[in-house]
């Protein structure tokens, strides 16, 4: 009965294989519900900035972000790249990669120069293979990414964009669309995009600001800034657990396809060599 | 019914708080504010402290804030809470390390973006990602 234990042994190998894909496609599941509500739980503050925001350009104060609208002219753009920190995740970096790298081909095709500041290791670990200007780069944030790990990176491309080093700020992540699909998103963070809602009438009244509207204004832009990118870093969170999810899942299936196939070869061996085994008792017999 | 004033305490991180109140103590930059329902527009910076929210009956509830904004509005208040220790020099701190570590991983590669290179490989990646689809697929039918 030969190779009949080497299929043994290979079936128990895929079947142990299984056991830990199952197990990650369930661990991804359950994390990609709570990284969801994390991502629904960063909206609020988001949204009461912008109204903020908004409400303090209608009303107009004297003084003007260097965030706000603009026409510098842009010589060099920073993005912030944000990536999963593990592998197993299916084609979700290589997607958001691939369009970075589109985008990137263009920019250098229009004479623009490019730097970068990296969120995760795998963006890191790109760069490092690839070449290019990383600036700044946090990694390992966890499942629950904390606003501390990415003040740093943040303020990092700020102030370059604040001295002139950089001209424009762009965040790459994957938007999350549903479990399936994940999409890659290019979005500019500074200068801040003006929405075209058009500003609600009424009496314009002002704030009265403590200490004033420029210090005020200051903080609030870059917090802005933060929470979208924090924003970022928790939706692609969840594009990472949801990719990693479906993965597992296909994996887990294909190493059942794996396993029935082998069983039915394992089976036809066995099968010819109790066919051989009576054939040969029976022309011995014959024999005697 | 006494006079309220919605309050909203949000954090980047998640929703703190939402309610009604009669009234909202807060730790601002320029000294300790209590807010009324209809008080004027404001906005002013937070120090780390305690917020406190009185509703209606005269119950308070205290949420610690390490920092953050206070926007005022006739029937609105927001404080939009800091979660982290925020400080110039904290801050800066963060910034150089942030620098420091991608300086070090990327110590003695070039600064050069290698297009052509970085392209081959990301389109044999997709191109294997697309062939296991392909033969999943075919497996199926």
């Amino acid at each position: 009965m030969a190779g009949a234990k080497e299929i043994r042994t290979k079936i128990s190998s895929i079947k142990s294989t299984q056991k830990i894909t199952g197990a990650m496609e369930m661990v991804a599941a359950s994390k990609m519900r709570k990284a969801q509500e994390r991502m629904q739980a960063t909206r609020p503050y988001a949204e009461k900035m912008l109204q903020v925001i908004r409400h303090l350009a209608k009303a107009s104060p004297e003084y003007r972000h260097s965030f706000m609208a603009q026409e510098r002219e842009i010589k060099r753009i920073g993005y912030i790249v944000v990536s999963s920190d593990r592998g197993l995740c299916g084609g979700l970096n290589t997607n958001l990669f691939r369009m970075l790298v589109q985008e990137l081909k263009q920019k250098r095709n229009d004479g623009l120069d490019t730097a970068f500041c990296t969120i995760g290791s795998k963006a890191l670990g790109f760069f490092k293979r690839f070449g290019g200007d990383v600036k700044a780069e946090a990694a390992q944030l966890g499942d629950k990414p904390r606003i501390a790990d990415i003040i740093g990176p943040v303020k990092v491309m700020l102030d370059a964009f604040e001295n002139g080093e950089i001209d424009a700020v762009y965040i790459a992540y994957n938007e999350f669309v549903n479990t399936m699909t994940q999409k890659p998103t290019l979005r500019q963070l500074v200068p801040i995009v003006p929405d075209d809602k058009p500003a609600a009438s009424g009496p314009v009244w002002d704030y009265i600001y403590e200490p004033e509207a420029r210090l005020v204004l200051d903080n609030l832009l870059g917090r802005y800034i933060e929470s979208l990118v924090y924003q970022g870093v928790v939706e692609n969170g969840a594009c990472e657990q949801a990719a990693r999810m479906v993965a597992m899942k296909s994996a887990s299936d294909n190493a059942g396809g794996l396993i029935d196939e082998l069983q039915l070869v394992y089976n036809k061996a066995r099968q010819a060599a109790i066919t051989q085994e009576i054939s040969e008792i029976v022309s011995g017999a014959a024999a005697v | 019914m006494a006079m309220t004033v919605h309050v909203d305490i949000v954090s980047a991180e998640g929703a703190i708080h939402s309610g009604l109140a009669a009234m909202v103590y807060a730790p601002g930059e320029m000294g300790e504010l209590g807010i009324a329902p209809r008080h004027t527009p404001l906005i002013t910076r937070l120090k780390p402290g305690d917020v406190r929210v009185e509703d209606d009956k005269g119950g308070m509830e205290h949420f610690y804030v390490s920092g953050g904004m206070l926007e005022v509005q006739p029937d609105v208040v927001t404080v939009l809470a800091d979660t982290a220790i925020r400080a110039q020099n904290i801050d800066e701190a963060k910034a150089l390390e942030a620098k420091r570590r991608a300086e070090d991983a990327l110590a003695g590669k070039t600064a050069e973006f290698e297009y052509a290179k970085a392209q081959a490989e990301l389109a044999e990646a997709i191109a294997q990602l697309r062939a296991i689809e392909k033969l999943r697929k075919m497996r199926a039918s």
